[in-house]
């Protein structure tokens, strides 16, 4: 077998793992930079939660419209992660209880709901579908809806850089100068819940959120400057993307779980190699003069 | 009478209805140097972050018809995320979001700004550092040149010297009294009377309530001083209303 019957045929030969392998670049340009600012806001668990909360969503368009029907379940994935999003901001606004509890709180009923959901009606194998995801089946309309996703999420980003930054580095600077500090916030969760509906059904609801944190993860080992680390999150999405759909075609595993297993590979190595990593500790550089 | 910058009219400040500042009345005034001075929770912090609208007042009136960005403020235990990924020029070029707000450019002179206010506080050599790597002394020095950049007309500062040894002390304070020539209003909480009597011609002394405010000779007598003391120490968790109360 040549490097090119690995690396290349799959691509060339079938159509399916092309549009995979597009969707996988869309999913690591919108999911990566998401996923650092999601870590560097310690949300990492707030994003978890939200991709439990698409469920219940997704579920009931996936009743309403029949089949697995993209568009009415992102729809509804939207609307499901969105109010859990703002519910909880209200709760812990009016009450003293703190964000990512009631999040906790929300995103367990919404899941139990999902799956209540699901069961009412589908098979087991489509439960599996919202769960896992179906990468391989994506068809031009699903690409275009994450295509889209990840334009407006890059443009987003782009537009609310600074205040973004400001509000995850010293959030009492900018309420100290009038800067409207929680809208942007919505706008980023705003922004977590189309990513996660993107990516959901290459991914499924629960690995959805495997793709933000564990290139976000990698990219906090190497990066010291905010602007490689959104490069190297991207990369190592990227990167997972081709070589666990690569993987999952020759070994022929379900493609989804692959694809986060070789994120969480890389983030495996990273923590061995990377500069602040474990090997740093045994075989130390010596230290300079001054 | 000199024009104030702040006036405090009978302002409460109250957590779950116990008050942290009680009827306070009196005018900061425009162009002075003020201390603020008064034994561990007398309400320092508290009257700062109520004059910067973190705190609505429960009774009383704070004026001062500033935009938000004419105040710059020093929190003293500043919810800074110092583990993020930024240099030191960019966190000192935070300091014009008054001319960038949130989606505007940096222009030649903010940066020429930001530059020339890290020169001032000895930090040349540092634009490109994160912040992380920072010592807090230093980090202090990035976050003081950032209100230099914010070119405040009023500037409140909550302990800014604490932990900070006694050159770089120095040389911030120098930083204040430039401010202070150049005719804009600073507010400073302290601990250290030296530093007070030495630097601030004056000073609001508080307890909760206020003791005394004006010239720092007057205020920071040992009789006013033993008062504060002794009413920082009341503090009742079954108080009645106050029957001042509106
Ligand atoms: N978030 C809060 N919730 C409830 N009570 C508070 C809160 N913050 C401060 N207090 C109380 O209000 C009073 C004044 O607090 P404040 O922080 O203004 O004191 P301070 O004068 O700045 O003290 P220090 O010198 O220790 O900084 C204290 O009794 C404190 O216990
Ligand atoms: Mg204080």
């Amino acid at each position: 077998m040549t490097a090119y019957d690995i690396f290349i045929a799959p691509m060339m030969d079938y159509g399916f793992m092309r549009r995979a392998l597009v969707a996988c670049l869309c999913l690591a340009l919108g999911s990566g930079p998401i996923g650092v600012f999601l870590m560097m806001r310690r949300m990492s668990l707030m994003g978890d939660a939200l991709s439990h909360a698409v469920l219940p969503g997704a579920a009931i368009g996936y009743l309403v419209a029949g089949s697995l029907s993209l568009t009415a379940m992102g729809l509804g994935g939207l609307i499901a992660g969105l109010s859990v999003a703002v519910l909880a901001g209200i709760v812990s606004r009016f009450t003293n209880l703190a964000e990512d509890a009631s999040f906790a709180s929300f995103y367990l009923t919404s899941l139990a709901l999902g799956v209540l959901i699901v069961s009412l009606r589908g098979s087991n194998i489509d439960l599996l579908h919202v769960l896992f995801g179906t990468i391989l089946a994506i068809d031009e309309e699903a690409l275009i809806q994450i295509g889209l996703i990840t334009s407006l999420t890059l443009l987003v980003i782009a537009a609310i850089y600074r205040p973004l930054v400001a509000e995850c580095f010293d959030p009492g600077f900018l309420k100290a100068v009038g800067g409207r500090g929680p809208l942007y916030h919505y706008i980023f969760l705003l922004m977590v819940v189309l990513n996660l509906v993107a990516s959901f059904q290459a991914l499924g609801t629960l690995m959805a959120v495997g793709l933000m944190m564990l290139p976000a993860a990698t990219a906090q080992l190497w990066a010291r400057t905010l602007s490689t680390m959104l490069l190297i999150a991207f990369g190592s999405a990227l990167v997972s993307g081709y070589v666990g759909l690569i993987a999952s075609y020759h070994l022929e595993l379900a493609s989804g779980p692959t694809i986060i297993m070789t994120a969480a590979c890389l983030y495996g190595c990273s923590i061995l190699v990377a500069p602040s990593g474990i090997m740093r500790r045994f075989f130390p550089l010596p230290h300079l003069k001054g | 009478m000199r024009t104030p910058a702040v006036s405090l009219s009978n302002l409460t400040v109250t957590y779950d209805r116990h008050p942290a500042v009680h009827h306070v009345n009196g005018q900061i005034a425009e162009g002075s140097l003020t201390a603020i001075a008064g034994p561990n929770g007398a309400g320092k912090s508290t009257l700062l972050k109520a004059i910067i609208g973190e705190l609505r007042p429960a009774e009383g009136r704070i004026e001062h018809g500033l935009r938000r960005t004419e105040i710059g403020y020093l929190p003293q235990a500043a919810e800074i995320n110092r583990r993020f990924p930024i240099s030191v020029l960019d966190t000192v070029l935070l300091g014009t979001w008054k001319n960038t707000g949130a989606f505007g450019g940096v222009s030649g002179k903010d940066r020429a700004d930001a530059m020339h206010a890290l020169q001032a506080v000895g930090l040349q050599g540092f634009e490109r550092r994160s912040i992380g790597s920072l010592s807090a002394g230093q980090f202090q020095r990035v976050l003081f040149a950032r209100l230099l950049v914010q070119d405040a007309k009023v500037i409140l500062l909550d302990e800014p010297f604490t932990a900070i040894d006694a050159r770089t002390t120095r040389d911030l304070l120098e930083i204040v009294r430039n401010w202070h020539g150049e005719g804009r209003t600073v507010v400073a909480v302290l601990h250290d009377f030296e530093q007070v009597r030495q630097h601030f011609p004056e000073t609001l002394l508080i307890a909760r309530e206020l003791i005394a405010w004006g010239p720092t000779i007057e205020v920071m007598s040992v009789a006013n001083l033993s008062r504060a003391r002794a009413m920082a120490e009341r503090w009742d968790e079954n108080a009645a209303v106050c029957e001042d109360a509106a």
